[in-house]
């Protein structure tokens, strides 16, 4: 009996590895955005980064972080789970199969010198060395800090915008996706060319 | 621990964001170049089924788990502030290949350089509460 429940867990272990497709995916992101509603939360992960500014005490320098951050602690958790839902994913429930990428992107990314191995992300950009490198250097912390000014000042970002505020017909997070396209569209088509 | 519920579903949240590859970085330039459904079956699969649950909740008036009331607020409408922070988050959006929920599951990944990410993340966000009274909104 023990073995064979056993062998029922390690089947669906091997079922939850595979890639999901998207039309699980979707829906079970729309389910987080209705159960941190549920939990009397919101779905908006880049408020985070203007909570952790008031918590580190920006408060004192500027405005707009002098609020009270503990009332956004459950928005910290739920970023604190997100970090170790993608352990969990990456070990437990380790794929092994490669990303099945599109040839033709693997294609045109090649012709940019970005190769890919089958992981996640490029790794010859996204370590510790390639910090110190122009390429690094941009990828990382001038994208990064992009998106931190970006979301802000559009007031959300991909959850905030593209999910809960698309969700509920918000006219103002459809001209936020818009700019979310035109924004990715000119870096991969005419930065990219130059940069890499 | 009071915010336990959380953690659970930001665990769910990573755990899902990881197993449909939203959170790589060639999945996003996948989307960007318009070379395949994923992306777009993912977000507006989402976007449905949110609508869905924005329904459900407003017609059932389904209440939070202490009993109020879930709040819709609508956004206050503008052009320019939705539009150029949006293009702005689009262009690191492309270059780091992650959005913010993304940034944290990357870390838990393994890919810890997008720590230094998160880091600058957090200096684009002071940055913008300094310049917040001279920007457009």
């Amino acid at each position: 009996m023990y073995v064979h429940q056993l062998y029922k867990m390690n089947n669906m272990i091997d079922f939850l590895s595979q890639p999901w497709p998207w039309y699980i995916s979707g829906p079970l992101i729309a389910l987080v955005m209705f159960l941190l509603l549920r939990f009397g939360g919101n779905f908006g992960v880049s408020a985070t980064l203007r909570s952790m500014c008031s918590m580190a005490g920006a408060g004192k320098y500027c405005d707009f972080f002098d609020f009270n951050w503990k009332s956004q602690r459950w928005n910290l958790i739920f970023a604190l789970g997100a970090v170790v839902g993608g352990f969990i994913a990456s070990t437990a429930l380790k794929s092994t199969e490669p990303l099945a990428l599109n040839p033709n992107t693997i294609e045109d990314l090649s012709q940019l010198g970005i190769y890919f191995t089958g992981e996640m992300v490029p790794m010859e950009i996204f370590s510790w060395n390639s910090l110190l490198t122009i390429k690094g250097f941009v990828v990382l912390i001038v994208g990064g800090f992009l998106v931190g000014f970006g979301t802000r000042w559009a007031g959300g970002c991909t959850s905030g915008h593209a999910i809960s505020g698309l969700s509920d017909f918000q006219l103002p997070s459809l001209i936020a996706v818009i700019g979310f396209f035109i924004g990715g569209l000119v870096m991969t088509f005419l930065i990219f060319p130059i940069l890499f | 621990m009071k915010f336990i519920q959380f953690l659970f579903i930001g665990m769910f949240f990573g755990i899902v964001m990881t197993k449909s590859e939203v959170i790589s970085w060639f999945r996003i330039q996948e989307m960007f170049r318009f070379q395949s459904f994923h992306m777009y079956g993912v977000i507006g699969s989402a976007w449905l089924m949110g609508v869905f649950f924005v329904q459900l909740i407003k017609r059932k008036n389904i209440k939070t788990h202490n009993g109020s009331n879930i709040a819709f607020k609508n956004k206050d409408f503008s052009v320019s502030r939705y539009l150029f922070g949006g293009t702005i988050f689009g262009l690191g959006w492309a270059l780091t290949g992650a959005c913010p929920g993304p940034l944290y599951t990357l870390v838990g990944n393994g890919f810890t350089v997008f720590i230094a990410v998160i880091l600058s993340a957090l200096l684009g966000t002071y940055v913008y509460g300094l310049l917040k009274n001279k920007l457009p909104h």
